[in-house]
């Protein structure tokens, strides 16, 4: 296990500086900050200066030497707009994000297992076919429009909900959050929900899936043949394995749910990091959209090495192959 | 004489596909006693696993079981309610499978599937119900038992894992166990100590045994009876020793000519001509007259009945091979 976690981690670190590498030229080769900063009448002797002042003027190996440099100690660049540390700005809306991420994922799950699950050990019935053909839908529909129709529904029809914007948080551990205050919640749910709906289709599919094929396994044979309860079967001897794809498709979608929630942000104007990011780019604002996609690869990397240490947890097969491996 | 522990009377399992309904089961009917092995031998297809899952009320749709009676220890099967049946699985009859690769569930640790075998029929403690786990493991000869239990099956070898899943379907000491081809999947030694611990620890607890095989050679040394079946039917049955020596069906004694032997070593296996028939193309008199040698006229248009025969031994054949003279039959009787 120990020797699989290290190897995982050489990994991890390596795709991370591959990433900066990659990032760090495309990011270089947008636009040119330093026209949309200046002002409009400067002169080149003004614009030199507002260049030498952001380390713009030096060639791009330095420059990118000097990006390294800074990143090992933790200093992705500094906001050409808020004049502050990037990672800084970013960070102090990672939570909202984050939080957004998290519920949509549980959300999902909480919808998609059980439904998935259901359909699995009915794949003929009447409710199996209505939740995949209804799991069809939340596929299809894109993202935009549903959280467009669900204000329309919730806020602006039935009041029932905020349409837009980041309710009251509460300070967990350091960390702003919203989700265990009412209002807080209230905020979040229309967009978690809008989030979640191709997430939990998603789930239900592979949920579907993995029950089927699990099903017909000898060993589900065997357990029915020992005289267990239907309950039992399902519980333990199906959901087990079922969850092994669950956990391996979802954990690389949480990634993605961070990437999604840039739209989902932008819709429901909630300040987390994906509207920070729509922002930066119309503005031109370089270090925090380096910063972004760093931070977002190094998300992705630790998701990846979570999930397959889950993964490891689940199966004994993965633990075993890779200690001896 | 006492009544059987298992009695099949008539069997018929049909299946619902694409192609229309498919009897892969038709009139089958056996019986064994207490502490009693019966073997079920047959080519690919002939409707053995589909017979043994139904004893133990295995037959999932599109199948069903479509008439007959299944008794165990005199309490019909047939008919009876999920809830009813799986009480009666794995505490009266047990069953065991082909592939010892995919028989145990990858995810849960040995002693988790052997306890909750125990404690589906009982209500026993953990504590009591490991401890009945770990004897079993060791009577199945499995080092150091303690330890292995808390092993996944993955840590085992096919044939180790199948000494576990014999274990684990001993538990209950079942009255009856139906098993499977269980040892078709592993080497020959391997195959040879299995059979004969299962023989052992069927014999103990006076545990009917049915044992599924597609080979003769291994019922010649194990069972008391045998059932020939083809194309879903029994064609054959009698004591092991009677049908081995004077097969009255031909089917029969095909099969005993492609058992390999000492005596015909070098000599090329013989095959029974021809394929197993497709049940949804049976014709309409013997199953088996397009592959049989001794097949005439009425064979091609008459399905041949069940006749019994001196000893206890009957087949379905218009043309018999040996017909057992009744007088040596009575010499042979109890
Ligand atoms: N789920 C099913 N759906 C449709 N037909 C089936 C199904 N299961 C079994 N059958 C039919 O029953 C027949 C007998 O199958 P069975 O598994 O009992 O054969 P077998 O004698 O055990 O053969 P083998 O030696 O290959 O295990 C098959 O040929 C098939 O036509
Ligand atoms: S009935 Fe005819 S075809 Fe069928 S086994 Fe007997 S001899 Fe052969
Ligand atoms: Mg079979």
């Amino acid at each position: 296990m120990l020797v699989y976690l290290i190897r995982r981690i050489g990994q991890s670190l390596l795709v991370i500086a591959v990433m900066a590498f990659l990032v760090f030229l495309a990011v270089y080769a947008v636009g040119d900050p330093v026209a949309i900063l200046a002002n409009p009448e400067a002169n080149q002797a003004e614009l030199d200066a507002i260049a030498a002042r952001l380390g713009l003027d030096r060639p791009i190996w330095e420059q990118f030497g000097i990006f390294v440099w800074n990143a090992l100690q933790g200093d992705l660049g500094t906001s050409f707009v808020y004049s502050e540390s990037a990672l800084k700005v970013i960070i102090e809306r990672l939570p909202a994000t984050m939080e957004l991420a998290f519920v949509a994922l549980l959300l999902s799950i909480l919808i998609g297992v059980p439904l998935g699950v259901i359909a699995g050990l009915k794949p003929d019935s009447l409710v199996g076919r209505s939740i995949m053909s209804t799991s069809i839908l939340g596929f299809s529909l894109p993202n935009f429009w549903i959280g467009l129709m669900l204000i329309l529904l919730f806020a602006v029809e039935l009041r029932w909900l905020p349409a837009s914007g980041r309710g009251e948080t509460v300070e967990v551990l350091g960390v702003h959050l919203s989700m265990f205050t009412w209002n807080g919640l209230s905020h979040l749910l229309l967009p978690a929900i809008t989030l979640a709906l191709y997430k939990s289709s998603l789930v239900i599919r592979i949920a579907q899936a993995g029950t089927r094929e699990v099903m017909l396994q000898d060993y589900v044979r065997f357990a029915r043949a020992k005289g267990l309860s239907s309950r039992r079967i399902v519980f333990v001897h199906v959901l087990k394995n079922m969850l092994i794809p669950v956990v391996t498709v979802l954990g690389l979608e949480l990634g993605s749910m961070i990437a999604f929630a840039v739209v989902t942000e932008t819709v429901f104007s909630y300040p987390g990091m994906g509207k920070l990011l729509i922002d930066s780019i119309n503005r031109l604002d370089r270090p925090i959209v380096v910063a972004y996609l760093m931070l977002t690869v190094f998300i992705f990397v630790i998701i990846n090495l979570v999930v397959d240490l889950l993964y490891a947890a689940i199966d004994p097969r993965v633990r075993l192959s890779e200690a001896k491996g | 004489m006492t009544a059987p522990v298992l009695d099949v009377r008539d069997l018929k399992v049909t299946f619902s596909t694409r192609e229309g309904l498919v009897t892969a089961v038709d009139g089958v009917s056996f019986s064994v006693d207490a502490g009693e092995v019966m073997g079920l031998v047959g080519e690919s297809g002939s409707g053995k696993s589909v017979t043994g899952l139904a004893v133990l009320g295995l037959i999932d749709p599109p199948g069903r079981i479509a008439a007959g009676s299944i008794t165990v220890k005199g309490r019909e099967l047939v008919g009876l309610p999920e809830k009813a049946l799986q009480k009666v699985r794995g505490k009266d009859v047990a069953m065991i499978f082909q592939d010892p690769m995919t028989t145990l569930n990858p995810v849960l640790r040995i002693d988790t599937q052997m306890i909750e075998a125990i404690r589906a029929h009982e209500a026993v403690s953990e504590k009591a119900a490991r401890e009945r786990a770990r004897d079993a493991l060791a009577k199945v000869g499995i080092p150091s038992p303690d330890e292995r239990l808390s092993a996944y099956p993955n840590q085992f070898s096919g044939g180790m894992r199948q000494r576990v899943a014999i274990a684990t379907a001993l538990l209950n000491r079942p009255a009856v166990l139906v098993a499977d081809e269980p040892t078709t999947a592993l080497d020959v030694t391997i195959q040879a100590q299995i059979l004969a611990e299962v023989q052992k620890l069927c014999a103990e607890t006076g545990t009917a045994l049915v044992w599924i095989t597609h080979d003769l050679s291994v019922i010649a040394g194990l069972a008391d009876k045998v059932a020939v079946m083809y194309a879903g039917r029994v064609v054959e049955e009698g004591m092991v020793a009677d049908v081995l020596e004077r097969p009255i069906h031909p089917y029969t004694a095909g099969l005993i000519g492609s058992v390999p032997s000492r005596n015909k070593r070098g000599r090329p296996l013989a095959q029974i001509p021809g394929m197993t028939p497709q049940l949804s193309k049976l014709p309409p008199g013997c199953p088996f007259a397009p592959r049989c040698f001794n097949a005439t006229e009425p064979c091609h248009g008459i399905r041949p009945e069940r006749t019994p025969y001196p000893g206890g031994r009957a087949a379905r054949c218009h043309n018999p091979l040996n017909v057992p003279a009744a007088d040596a039959a009575r010499e042979l009787a109890p």
